[in-house]
């Protein structure tokens, strides 16, 4: 069985539908890439499958590791694995960063039982984490995402990702923003979190980025509900023709 | 958007937690008949022993409160207090004097212990702080005296320092805050039972925090403790107070009153972790917080600051103050004032610049949840010759729900045009995107609510001893939990 099965699944936000049966199933291991127009609700998807409030699944299913995790609240899937790199990280004033990952690994911790985490050892092992993902020791200081530059967001989410080690991974336009230097520093540090065991779900505007994490399958996303799916080729022939197949196709 | 519809629900569903505190200690005392009046005051001042010029005191205080009227302006409502119908003095029986804390009745000391303020010195803390222990009207304890008497520290209940040193206690009480100063201090003035007195001699360095903990106990009795600290010239102590109370269906009162004075270059750090029951989520109970604290910084580049967190009290009623009368003195405030369910605070400082060059900072941090409300009244007064007399001024307020309000009443008056005031404010609400992003790392909702609000209090909980602070953190944490889904 698949790690993460979505099946039939439908959404509405404030009453207005937004996604309208999706079907998608990522095998362990797997990179899926999710393309598609502005306002196709890839980000709906994505908050659909963290469990964010407000978001309303009407109709279907998402089961991670043969689990139900539309029966779970947000801190739950969390602490099952599921990780959502969010397109526009939030701001915490006054929580340093270091705290909060501290709070996000203890949290895990706590749920299975584990003693909180040891400090010092805690604390080498988020700076040896920064530093290849070229977060600095400044921004681990600061309030998260408080100040910081659209790039210096980005970078924080995926620290976060390496740290919490999760399972289940979205990430959403996590290379909207990026430079193009950095976009490979984090490419790079995606690509080390790439094992046997874990799947990505990478949301994205752009075959760049599917150039450095390349993708297992590509999805095309328009009105809610997956169009297309395919290899590589997928994207390239997104970029030479863009969407107007598929929004014209649905419409 | 749906999300916050829900926010609301899970508000009014989970919240009026139990309050951790609110046990009863069931224990023999001794108390002054029901009511107030002149029979009342001989009463407390002959149990305490107290010298003929005390008594006059009192009286006379109390003859001025009978002119006096209820103040009625601060933001909050209650319906009368019946003077009448409260004992004003309520002692656990026990030997008058104690020799050590062996002789301390075992259920005080397990009070205390519930409390989490172990009153056995080898405990408290390793050594870094020393306690008073009020329960009632009385001082049970005070720890670690010898140690502090090696550097000439006085540290001891205010009915002791009656006895020990009452040229000092004369000389000062009611010098900052007079005893007709307003309505609840002459009322306290009058009927004063215990608190706690410090005297940090010339050039002494205090080595270690000293801290009180109050404990209401008794029923229908109100407290009215008295706390006075006196640094002389270029000394330094750092206060903590801490207070509790059982769970009770009526109101009880509280009114103290806290002065401090400092002398040339001595500094004061007062800092308050207030936990008073805060009544359940109707509003049924909790204490009347009352409170006059006041600070004269008298010397020249003295320095008084005060910091409070506030999370329980039904009804709270507070400005703790500062009168920079020496040249290039400072004066600060940090607070955090949460309030929950039916809570009310009205609460701020006054800041009133009489020297030259005198400095003040005032970081206000309100947070409402349920169906509280949260008002900061906050005077900066600069007296004519208050030459180049600067004020920050910074309030925050943190809404959590639609069905609390926080309100910023700023009061400045300037009569010198060398002054510089600035004051800043905002409101915010805690947003559905910073709960869902900590959510989404791991963090329960209630985790999430306590990283959220601790961070919106950072700069004023660095203010506080590092002793002090994680405890106030979780604090904050329980006094909002369920106030947010
Ligand atoms: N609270 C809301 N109320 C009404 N409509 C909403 C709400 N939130 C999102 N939508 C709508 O849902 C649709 C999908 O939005 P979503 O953010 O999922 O798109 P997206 O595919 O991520 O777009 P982009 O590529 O621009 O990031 C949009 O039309 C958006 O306007
Ligand atoms: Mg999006």
């Amino acid at each position: 069985m698949a790690l993460l099965e979505i099946e039939n699944l439908h959404a509405e936000v404030d009453g207005k539908p937004i996604l309208k049966g999706i079907d998608l199933s990522i095998e362990a291991g797997q990179v899926h890439a999710i393309m598609g127009p502005n306002g196709s609700g890839k980000s709906t998807l994505s908050y659909v499958l963290a469990g964010r409030e407000g978001y309303e699944v009407t109709e279907g299913s998402i089961r991670l590791d043969g689990h139900d995790l539309l029966e779970m609240e947000a801190d739950e899937r969390a602490v099952a694995g599921v990780f959502l790199a969010m397109q526009y990280p939030v701001e915490l004033p006054g929580v340093t960063g270091m705290t909060f990952l501290r709070e996000a690994v203890n949290a895990r911790r706590k749920a299975v039982g584990e003693e909180e985490i040891d400090a010092m050892g805690f604390l080498k092992m988020v700076r040896a984490k920064a530093k290849t993902l070229g977060v600095t020791d400044d921004m681990l200081k600061r309030a998260v995402n408080v100040g910081f530059s659209g790039g210096e967001k980005k970078r924080n989410e995926i620290l976060q990702m390496a740290v919490l080690e999760p399972k289940f991974c979205i990430l959403d336009e996590t290379d909207s923003g990026l430079d193009i230097d950095a976009l490979k520093v984090v490419s790079e540090g995606v690509n080390a979190l790439r094992t046997p065991e874990r799947s990505m779900l990478v949301i994205t505007h752009y075959q760049r980025l599917l150039n450095h994490i390349e993708p297992d399958v590509i999805h095309v996303l328009a009105h809610g509900r997956i169009q297309k799916s395919g290899g590589k080729e997928l994207a390239l022939e997104l970029e030479q023709n863009g969407y107007a197949d598929f929004v014209e196709a649905a419409a | 958007m749906a999300a916050t519809v829900d926010t609301v629900r899970q508000v009014e569903e989970v919240t009026g937690r139990a309050y951790k505190h609110g046990f009863v200690t069931d224990i023999d005392m001794d108390m002054a008949p029901k009511g107030l009046d002149e029979t009342t005051i001989r009463f407390i001042s002959a149990k305490k022993e107290e010298p003929e010029w005390l008594l006059e005191w009192r009286l006379k205080a109390f003859q001025q409160w009978q002119q006096m009227k209820e103040p009625n302006w601060a933001k909050v409502g209650y319906p009368p207090i019946d003077y009448q119908d409260l004992y004003y003095y309520a002692a656990p029986t026990q030997k008058p004097q104690l020799n050590s804390l062996d002789e301390v009745d075992p259920e005080l000391l397990a009070t205390y212990e519930k409390l989490g303020i172990p009153l056995k010195e080898q405990e408290i803390l390793a050594g870094v702080v020393a306690v008073d222990a009020v329960f009632d009207s009385v001082s049970v304890a005070t720890t670690y005296k010898k140690e502090l008497e090696k550097h000439g520290v006085v540290f001891c209940s205010i009915s002791e320092a009656v006895r020990t040193h009452p040229d000092l206690v004369k000389r000062y009480l009611g010098s900052v805050v007079p005893a007709a100063d307003n309505y609840f201090a002459c009322l306290n003035s009058a009927v004063f039972t215990d608190g706690s007195f410090v005297y940090i001699p010339k050039g002494v360095r205090c080595p270690m925090e000293l801290s009180t903990y109050f404990r209401i106990n008794a029923q229908n009795t109100g407290q009215f403790e008295r706390t006075l600290i006196v640094a002389e010239e270029g000394s330094y102590v750092s206060y903590l107070e801490g207070c509790t109370a059982p769970q009770r269906d009526e109101n009880q009162l509280h009114a103290a009153v806290v002065e401090l004075v400092a002398l040339d270059d001595a500094e004061i750090k007062y800092s308050t972790v207030q936990n008073w029951y805060p009544g359940d989520e109707d509003g049924k109970g909790g204490i009347y917080n009352f409170v006059t604290k006041r600070g004269a910084c008298r010397g020249k580049r003295s320095k008084i600051s005060w910091t409070q967190v506030e999370t329980g009290s039904a009804i709270t009623w507070k400005y703790p103050s500062c009168i920079l009368q020496g040249d290039d003195s400072v004066g600060e405030f940090y607070s955090v004032a949460i309030t929950n369910n039916a809570q009310q605070a009205d609460t701020g400082t006054k800041m009133i610049h009489l020297g030259k060059n005198t400095r003040s900072t005032i970081i206000s941090k309100g947070i409402s949840a349920g169906r509280a409300d949260n008002t900061y009244r906050g005077l900066v007064r600069v007296g004519k010759r208050a030459d180049g007399a600067r004020n920050f001024t910074q309030c925050d307020s943190l809404l959590i729900g639609d069905k609390c309000g926080a309100h910023t009443v700023p009061y400045i008056e300037s009569k010198n045009p060398s002054a510089r005031i600035e004051h800043e404010a905002t409101t915010s609400k805690i947003s559905e995107d910073q709960l869902f992003y900590c959510m989404s790392r791991g963090l329960s909702t209630e985790d999430s609510v306590g990283l959220i609000v601790n961070g919106f209090c950072k700069e004023v909980m660095k203010e506080l001893p590092m002793e002090f602070a994680v405890e106030a953190q979780k604090l904050i944490g329980i006094s909002l939990e369920g106030s947010v889904g």
